[in-house]
């Protein structure tokens, strides 16, 4: 295998600068790992974390002799991928081979779709963060199979480089994957970086409303490949574009365009040339680096794979899923924004802040649209920065949160107890009505209880008596207080101040 | 009795004799393997003897039988395994060196089918290096031997499974077929080969060649035992997503009927005259007069696509092989090895392939990852899918006048070890009469048809259209009948006596 012509190393230019020269135009390839029960040609269970190399039958193990069988549930979610995106649904369709060798690809070709995917053009609308909507091409989605694991052992980075054996984990391989292929995305200009970013956010919203995947991008459910080209002007035809493979953040895709549009805009600034290329994205610097000229990729020699039937999907099942799908979240959005009477500012803040979920399940536990947002956006966010987790991941539900309100709007504590119950919720200590019960943290308004501090507190401060008793009414604050420590914080403020008013013959 | 008589009669006869209790499973399982233990050192026909477990399997049945179990008609008869055909616990090499030693950890379904009916299973029987070959002289374990002549070739790629149910090794074998390699062998060594339709019988633990042409079949002494074999196997399995769901036929009844009144037989114009030896087309048009004779109609039928199948099949095998055979890469399985010298996982697969196949796999690699390659896809892949579309056509059209085609099974009698290994063309020439019936995927038997030249079989081969095997059964069950009361008994019967140790 030949490798690319050396070129000279040229600086990566400014961001702006790269963006006021040169138009980018993207691609990007998502793939998902879809949520079956078992592997897209087999019987072995799909799950995360196993045991290294339980989850196997012959077939995922490629072993001679064994044949894949399609799974038809896998089948029926990439069909829903393809209605979500406003793809057409092939009537017929096939699955071919792609051919290469890798040790953890166990029959060392891929089954996956070629020329024949079960839905191709659709689009999909992506909303940014300043509430501009950006409609995205789809080219296609089609069916494959995952590969096997590789683990480097012995050498100091993990990495094959020095490493003294590896080891290969086929609990993966045969894993269904759907690939949703975009056609080029232009018109993105200096935008580019967030639309790539919000694009497969807005993907993996969707799979995730379809119940077809958790999609979870920290354990590589979702894979985004992200192409990057630089043409002089809108008008000028594609650049050559480089190709950063199974970026898998959205922070680390927005990073990668941006990368790649500056270091693009460095060659061709020289008067140097893109080469048409895989590249690789590192987390630790944020910058891209060569994997294999694109140019000298193999052949992969597909053709139609012969141990499987052409795939048919009747026309009366295409349109039972169709009649199957969930609200998607664009349109519920659109629907939750009508009835909460947020403000798009508002609404895009919840959003981003991945709270859409709880604070619809909080409204439905009971509170109201605005109490949830302050709960959630407010001290629950907070919380979750200072532990630096996904606000979901708090322990606490959105039942609680809307319990919690209740007690509030119904005066059974103010909102400083309030917020130490939550605290208690969070440290895993039960539900607010049980904590508060437990710890006696109710407001007190009965009289006889809150008469004898009254009495206590009107006894201790005669100069500030003297002061009210002279007209100076709101100097009834410094008597509260005291009530307020003596009772522990939990006594009706309302009802101390009438009853100090009482006791002092002012009104 | 002795066990000469037991293991000459047909796999149909040994049932009843186990059945009427004439002799146990027991008794006539280790009678196949003694004459396994006599002959087979001298024909090389099994790759594995698998003695223990048969016997195990055999007592098991003799206990059955003895608690008035209901049995299959079959239960108790020994039986010999293609070694292309994964057998759990036993050793399958496809004849390669590059899974010497593998022992699989799954059945494939017609094995499991052969185990629930109670067979005992006598070895893994020699082939061509992953089903490539005309002759088994590729088989990286040595040749098998024809046992009418132990110079020449028992066919290929089943000459193991041909020659050990020819020479009285086991009354049934598991062949397949991907472009003749059953009924090939079948018509050289004096047996019955038949490629049923593709799909109705599992390819679930076949190692595959070529996946849309492969089909296992069974190679027995008589149709009627072919059709004993064939309803065993067959039926749909949920592990092939090629599998037909029809339900089996009524083979047997077909090859007991012996009646070919009004059948029409159509003689294939393309498969008859050049390069079919004299007295092959002799044997031929001898078993035709018979039929007629029989109240047949024996039609002529041109069938003229039939020229470039050769063409096409051996751009589409070897295609579908070079895939196939990649996983085939020292990982998971089989033989490894690891060079001295910068052993990244790429020179292991290159040295572990270089050792382990040998130069017709090579050669067919070679050829298949070349015809699949961008630029040159359409013109050999893809153009050799189109011809396959045409024999497809042409046997629609030729069904349409007739209920049955015929031809010679091959082009020859067995030739000599060693004529042809070191020309490819002339040994693909071999299977230019049952090579359409593969792309079409239409099922085939072929018949003992006499003996041509140098005293050695001949085969004649019937085609009938895809899930019509019944027909293939009518037919041949009807002209073994005629031959066997014209030559008075079978064919094989004439074969020259293999003895006990004899070395050549």
């Amino acid at each position: 295998m030949s490798t690319a012509q050396p070129t000279a190393p040229t600086a990566p230019v400014d961001y702006d600068e790269a963006i006021a020269r040169f138009d980018p135009v993207l691609g990007i390839e998502v793939h998902v790992e879809l949520g079956t029960a078992t592997k897209m040609f087999d019987g072995a269970p799909n799950i995360f974390a196993a045991e290294p190399n339980t989850a196997i039958t012959p077939t995922s193990l490629g072993l001679p002799g064994s044949l894949p069988v399609v799974n038809r549930r896998a089948v029926e979610y990439a069909i829903r991928i393809g209605l979500a995106l406003n793809c057409s649904i092939a009537e017929n369709c096939r699955f071919a081979r792609k051919q290469y060798f890798y040790p953890d690809l166990t029959k060392n070709f891929q089954t996956s779709q070629y020329d024949e995917p079960i839905a191709y053009e659709g689009w999909v609308d992506v909303e940014l963060e300043d509430g501009e909507i950006i409609r995205v091409e789809i080219e296609r989605a089609h069916m494959e199979e995952d590969a096997g694991k590789n683990t480097h052992v012995g050498g100091a980075t993990g990495r094959i480089h020095g490493a003294t054996h590896s080891q290969v984990d086929y609990n993966r391989a045969g894993v269904p994957l759907v690939e949703i292929v975009t056609k080029p995305i232009p018109d993105t200009k200096g935008r580019a970086p967030e639309v790539a970013a919000a694009y497969v956010r807005t993907l993996r919203d969707i799979f995730r409303a379809l119940d077809v995947s958790e999609a979870r991008m920290e354990r590589g459910n979702v894979r985004a490949d992200v192409n990057v080209s630089l043409r002089a002007d809108p008008s000028a035809p594609l650049g050559t574009r480089s190709e950063t493979k199974n970026v898998n953040s959205f922070r680390s895709i927005d990073r990668t365009v941006r990368y790649e549009i500056s270091r693009q805009a460095g060659i061709l600034d020289a008067g140097g040339s893109v080469v048409q290329e895989t590249r690789h994205f590192h987390e630790d610097t944020g910058e891209t680096s060569s994997g294999r000229p694109k140019s000298d990729a193999e052949d992969y020699r597909y053709f139609p794979e012969p141990d499987l039937v052409p795939l048919a999907p009747s026309r009366e099942w295409v349109e039972e899923i169709r009649g199957s799908l969930p609200e998607l979240p664009a349109a519920r959005r659109r629907r939750l924004l009508g009835e909460w009477s947020f403000t798009d500012f508002e609404m895009r803040d919840v959003i981003n802040a991945g709270a859409l979920d709880l604070l619809e399940s909080t409204v439905t536990a009971g509170a109201s649209p605005q109490s949830a947002r302050k709960w959630w956006m407010g001290e629950l966010a907070r919380t979750a920065r200072e532990q630096d987790v996904d606000l979901d991941a708090l322990v606490v539900t959105p039942a609680q949160v809307a319990e919690l309100q209740g007690l509030v709007d119904a005066d059974k504590i103010n909102d400083k107890i309030a917020k130490q119950v939550l605290t208690r919720v969070l440290d895993g200590q039960g539900d607010p009505t049980a904590i508060i019960e437990r710890e006696g943290l109710a407001v007190v308004s009965d009289d006889s209880v809150l008469t004898g501090a009254v009495e206590q507190a009107i006894a201790e401060n005669p100069d500030v008596v003297a002061k009210i008793q002279g007209g100076k009414v709101q100097a009834i604050g410094a008597l509260i207080g005291p009530v307020m420590k003596a009772t522990r914080g939990q006594a009706d403020a309302g009802r101390v101040r009438e009853l100090i008013m009482e006791k002092l013959g002012v009104s | 009795m002795t066990s000469r008589d037991i293991i000459r009669r047909s796999a149909a006869a040994q049932a009843a004799a186990l059945e009427a209790g004439e002799v146990s499973s027991e008794e006539l399982t280790r009678a196949h393997l003694d004459r396994i233990a006599d002959v087979d050192g001298d024909l090389g026909a099994f790759l594995h003897v698998n003695t223990d477990e048969a016997l195990t399997t055999a007592r098991d049945v003799d206990s059955r039988r003895a608690a008035g179990e209901e049995l299959h008609g079959l239960a108790g008869v020994p039986i010999a395994v293609k070694d292309v055909v994964v057998t759990e616990g036993q050793p399958t090499t496809a004849g390669s060196k590059i899974l010497e030693g593998w022992i699989p950890p799954y059945d494939a379904t017609l094995v499991q089918k052969l185990r629930a009916a109670g067979l005992p299973i006598l070895g893994k029987t020699n082939m061509d290096e992953f089903a490539m070959g005309s002759s088994t002289e590729s088989s990286a374990y040595g040749p098998t031997r024809n046992p009418w002549d132990r110079d020449r070739i028992p066919g290929g790629s089943g000459g193991g499974s041909a020659a050990a149910v020819g020479a009285y090794e086991a009354p049934l074998a598991i062949g397949t077929d991907t472009g003749g390699s059953i009924r090939q062998p079948g018509a050289v060594t004096g047996t019955v080969g038949v490629k049923p339709t593709y799909g109705s019988v599992s390819r679930y633990g076949l190692i595959a060649m070529a996946s849309s042409l492969d089909q296992a079949g069974p190679v027995t002494r008589t149709v009627e035992d072919a059709a004993l074999l064939h309803e065993l196997i067959a039926g749909h399995d949920p592990h092939d997503s090629t599998s037909l769901p029809d339900p089996v036929g009524a083979y047997t009844q077909a090859a007991r009927g012996k009646d070919v009144k009004g059948l029409r037989i159509g003689v294939i114009e393309e498969l008859e005259g050049e390069g079919f030896a004299p007295e092959v087309r002799a044997r031929f048009t001898e078993s035709l007069d018979q039929l007629e004779r029989a109240g047949a109609e024996i039609v002529r039928v041109a069938c003229p696509n039939f020229r470039y199948a050769l063409g096409a099949y051996y751009l589409i095998m070897p295609s579908e092989a070079s895939s196939n055979l990649a996983k085939f890469d020292g990982m998971r399985f089989g033989l490894r090895v690891v060079p001295e010298d910068h052993p990244t996982a790429e020179n292991v697969m290159k040295a572990t392939r270089g050792a382990g196949f040998g130069d017709e796999v090579k050669r067919r690699i070679l050829l298949g990852t070349y015809a699949l390659s961008a630029g040159y896809y359409d013109a050999y892949y893809g153009s050799a899918q189109k011809v396959r579309t045409l024999v497809q056509r042409d046997f629609s059209a030729a069904f349409e006048q007739v209920d049955v085609l015929a031809s010679p099974t091959s082009p020859t009698v067995a030739f000599r070890l060693g004529e042809k290994v070191d020309d490819p063309m002339a040994m693909y020439m071999n299977d230019i009469a049952t090579i359409p019936a593969n792309l079409a995927g239409t099922p085939g038997i072929s018949v003992p048809s006499g003996l041509a030249e140098d005293g050695l079989p001949a085969g004649i081969q019937f085609l009938a259209p895809a899930r019509a095997d019944e027909r293939l059964y009518r037919v041949g069950g009807a002209l073994e009948a005629l031959l066997e009361d014209a030559w008075g008994g079978p064919l094989l019967a004439t074969a020259p006596e293999l003895t006990a140790g004899a070395t050549r």
